[in-house]
């Protein structure tokens, strides 16, 4: 694999990239409130009074949002800190009414741990996590209601985030993007964010620098809030070239924070006052240190599922799954569900996710579905592959049954039966409709006994169309052999 | 540790409170009174102990994950100075 290199006028330039993903918990409640965090509800109707921070209101934690803090830090293979501490970062910004945010800076909650990443064409790579931290949420404003005034919803303030802080291990667009695939995936097996990026449940904060290949890092920029993983490949593609392009032309680059701009393609300063980042931390008086016991983190750990890359090896080496199959199969914890599923329900696992990658991913990409949405149950998937596997469908008959399921919701032995769809393996039968196509075709029949063995292929095509497409065609192989060697 | 004149002006800036020039010069004796107060502190050896992170010998009590509070809109804006379709609105603020 060739390293990631981006062309200047002096020479190559290597890029540095670290990310600091806020992902929202998936709770009922918020963080230090029992307001809802349902997405799409009315504005303003899931706010308590903490929420909107009226005077003499006190925080309690959600301790499932702790615990899916912990999980996922154990997924991560991190350090969970069993004394960790709030934090107060003191800004003043429309949609956060506190004036402060709770998180956690100088004692986070999970600690170093560690992922490993399979960019497309390269050599798996570990990236550095270097903590997570629990903190609240903002508010959310719209501009573009009401000529001149902002409309702040609170719905979202308050709810929980985890922000996960990778090391600056990254070092191209593939790379990263890689790496939100990953943590996604990770996020998503453990039930500990749902990963939505539309929504917002899931976005990434880009730092980005450059440097001469080994040197030692440049200043780096960072760019807030990117919300897809192709965004967070394009913002790093156009903040490195532009960094290249500064420096080579005799500039500096400034630490700054820069916005994208997901229509444009680039990345451009927020023009922030200059203390804009004095924060005055400080531990927030209103929350003792959070303490947590062997207990609960012993039954953190056991409620841990199996993990992407456990399920994957086990897909190949128990389960005979080839490579590429077990990691698409794996990538996403719905996939994996759904197929398990069809294991449960007594399909063979080779069959089973052939047939799902060809198939079921065929058939759901023309219907514009996702798995959850498919129309045909697990339990009737391993139906028609078992009907496959024991003779009694052809792959081609299989194929027509599946769609007959996709428009009827009915199950496979029913439509078989009831369409008489059943492959035969009736040689009486396969053997009277050979006759007849030798008969009809002497002259053929001659060609082929005089040497042309292409023809066998017209007399399989006359014999399947004569049986309606129901011959077994192991069996019909077999009889015209026979019937033509004879 | 002491202040001057600009960081007082550079705080409140930050705490956004109003100072005018007089009481912002009559500021920077008073906190530097109370730093020095503070300061006393130092005299104190304090090497090998742990800080301080709360001064009552309680644990942190968690709450369990469900909903118990929200649907009070109008309780929530009605001390809004301005409040339109459910929406706190405020002066524009985009960046």
């Amino acid at each position: 694999m060739s390293s990631y290199r981006i062309q200047g006028g002096t020479g190559e330039w290597e890029v540095v990239i670290g990310l600091e993903v806020h992902a929202q918990v998936t709770s009922e409640s918020k963080l230090f409130s029992g307001a809802a965090t349902a997405f799409g509800a009315e504005p303003n109707t899931q706010v308590s009074l903490i929420d909107a921070a009226m005077p003499g209101m006190l925080p309690v934690p959600n301790k499932e949002c702790i615990r899916q803090a912990v999980r996922t830090g154990m997924a991560i293979n991190a350090q969970i800190n069993k004394w960790s501490r709030f934090d107060r970062k003191n800004y003043f910004y429309a949609d956060l009414p506190q004036g402060y945010q709770i998180s956690q800076l100088y004692h986070p909650l999970v600690g170093e741990g560690s992922i490993e990443i399979e960019p497309e064409g390269a050599e798996p790579k570990v990236i550095g996590i270097e903590r997570i931290h629990v903190e609240q949420d903002a508010g959310k404003l719209m501009h573009d209601q009401h000529p001149t005034r902002s409309y702040v919803d609170l719905n979202r303030s308050g709810v929980a985030l985890m922000e996960i802080v990778s090391r600056p291990d990254m070092r191209s667009p593939a790379e990263a993007g890689a790496y939100v695939k990953k943590l996604r995936s990770i996020l998503r097996y453990v039930g500990s964010c749902d990963g939505n990026m539309e929504q917002g449940s899931m976005r990434a904060d880009v730092n980005v620098s450059v440097r001469k290949p080994g040197d030692a890092f440049g200043t780096r920029t960072e760019t807030k809030n990117v919300n897809s993983i192709r965004f967070v490949m394009a913002a790093i593609e156009y903040e490195a070239r532009r960094q290249v392009d500064l420096i080579e032309d005799g500039g500096t680059v400034v630490q700054e924070t820069r916005l994208f701009d997901p229509d444009k393609g680039v990345t451009r300063s927020m023009r922030s006052k200059e203390d804009a980042h004095d924060y005055r931390y400080f531990p927030d008086p209103d929350l003792l240190p959070l303490e947590l016991d062997d207990a609960f983190l012993e039954e953190a750990r056991a409620s841990l599922p199996e993990l992407p890359d456990a399920k994957r090896k086990r897909y190949e080496e128990v389960l005979g799954i080839s490579a590429y199959n077990a990691d698409v199969l794996t990538a996403d914890v719905e996939t994996a569900r759904w197929f398990e599923a069809m294991l449960a329900e007594g399909a063979q696992a080779k069959a089973a996710s052939n047939w799902v990658m060809s198939e079921l991913f065929g058939a759901l990409n023309r219907l514009g579905k996702s798995i959850s949405e498919s129309p045909v149950s697990p339990k009737q998937a391993a139906e028609l592959v078992g009907l496959v596997q024991d003779g009694t469908l052809s792959g081609s008959l299989a194929k027509q049954v599946f769609e007959v399921m996709l428009e009827t919701g009915q199950d496979a032995g029913v439509i078989v039966e009831e369409r008489g769809l059943k492959q035969t393996s009736d040689t009486g039968a396969i053997e009277a409709e050979i006759a007849k196509v030798m008969e009809a075709n002497p002259d053929k029949v001659a060609e082929y006994r005089g040497g042309k063995d292409k023809l066998f292929g017209f007399f399989v095509g006359q014999t399947m169309r004569a049986m309606a497409g129901k011959a077994n065609p192991a069996v019909v192989n077999d009889l015209l052999k026979k019937a033509l060697d004879a | 540790m002491s202040v001057d004149l600009a960081t007082v002006r550079k705080i409140a800036g930050l705490a956004r409170i109003a100072t005018s020039e007089a009481e912002a010069e009559a500021l920077v004796p008073e906190l530097n009174n109370i730093l020095g107060w503070i300061e006393q502190l130092g005299e104190v050896d304090t090497d090998g102990v742990e800080p301080l992170a709360a001064v009552i010998p309680n644990h942190l009590r968690l709450r369990d994950d469900v909903v118990t509070d929200g649907g009070i809109r109008d309780a929530v804006l009605k001390n809004a100075p301005q409040a339109e379709h459910g929406f706190f609105a405020v002066p524009k603020v985009i960046e």
